[in-house]
């Protein structure tokens, strides 16, 4: 451990044992921190694997109907019938704070009040399966946004307990020792200081007295 | 605090072209340097979610990664018509290699 560059002073010592009671609970508190934050996030985490997979098996049933659709359809067809959505969605964003991480939280807004009202072509040029590929993305999207959001949410999180674990291992292995072993030196030199100074009175005491009374 | 946000997805036609009926904006583009230049576009335009199909995210995986600590846009990788890839589960396991040390998922 290293010993900081200070003057051995009562100065300095009360300031140092100051610092060092501060660092103590900055410690506590940062690892309170990271432990809830730990927690929050191994919650998410089993949370968002779950909806990942339920999403990514959603799209693939859509892209199978898609695939099919496609076949079956000439492209130009295809895309012409997707050319002009009916359905507009916007999403509103608010925050949520956990652990003073900022997670974003989206809330869909439809332009149409109905949500179903997505099929923006008529039924006559198109195949079945564009229908069903369509719907099947319909039934995931507030899936698809959940995830969004959780991703986000674990992201954010992992950096933010990254941070604080890196903090609370800085704070634990090297500044509140540095404070112990700085303030133990001080101690001792000043000590060593008062210790000096006695003798050096008594020596003096002893001369004078010998000087006076010719005591020996 | 809240706002209004749009939501994009990226990638090839076949994979993405569906969302379009969705009402979510709709980028067809299969090169990386056009992704990157994309997303960041987007990224400063008002979308607060970007989904972008596997492989279209592994073109542009370095301005994927940028966005990764921003608080928005959240980019959300999906599978792409020709299949799974798993690199939307691999993120989440860095995640969480990040956040506890080591991949405790599996």
């Amino acid at each position: 451990m290293a010993r900081l560059n200070v003057n051995p002073t009562r100065m300095e010592l009360s300031s140092l044992k100051k610092k060092l009671a501060s660092a103590q609970r900055g410690h506590k508190l940062l690892k309170d921190k990271r432990d809830e934050l730990m927690r929050q996030f191994m919650n998410l985490i089993k949370e968002n694997k779950q909806l990942r997979s339920e999403v990514e098996e959603g799209i693939r049933e859509a892209n199978r109907y898609m695939a099919v659709a496609g076949s079956v359809m000439q492209r130009e067809v295809l895309e012409t019938a997707l050319l002009l959505p009916k359905q507009e969605v916007e999403l509103e964003v608010t925050e949520k704070n956990v652990m003073s991480v900022y997670i974003p939280v989206f809330s869909p807004k439809y332009r149409t009040a109905d949500t179903d009202d997505i099929y923006s072509y008529g039924t006559a040029f198109t195949s079945v399966d564009l229908d069903g590929a369509i719907s099947a993305l319909s039934d995931i999207f507030p899936k698809m946004i959940r995830l969004a959001e959780i991703e986000k949410a674990c992201q954010l999180m992992a950096d933010e307990i990254e941070k604080t674990r890196r903090r609370v291992n800085a704070l634990e292995h090297i500044m509140i020792p540095d404070y112990q072993e700085t303030i133990k030196y001080i101690t001792m030199k000043l000590s060593e200081n008062e210790r000096s100074t006695t003798t050096s009175l008594m020596k003096v005491k002893d001369m004078v007295l010998k000087q006076s009374h010719n005591f020996t | 605090m809240s706002e209004l946000c749009k939501t994009a997805v990226i990638g090839d036609s076949a994979s993405v072209s569906g969302f379009a009926a969705l009402g979510l904006s709709v980028f067809r583009e299969t090169d990386g340097d056009k992704i990157s230049r994309l997303i960041t576009r987007l990224a400063s335009n008002g979308f607060g979610v970007i989904y972008i199909t596997e492989p279209a995210a592994a073109l542009a995986a370095e301005t994927i990664k940028k966005y990764r600590s921003r608080r928005l846009p959240a980019i959300v990788l999906i599978p792409a018509i020709e299949g799974n890839t798993g690199e939307g589960m691999r993120g989440l396991h860095e995640a969480v290699e990040k956040a506890v040390g080591s991949d405790i998922l599996n």
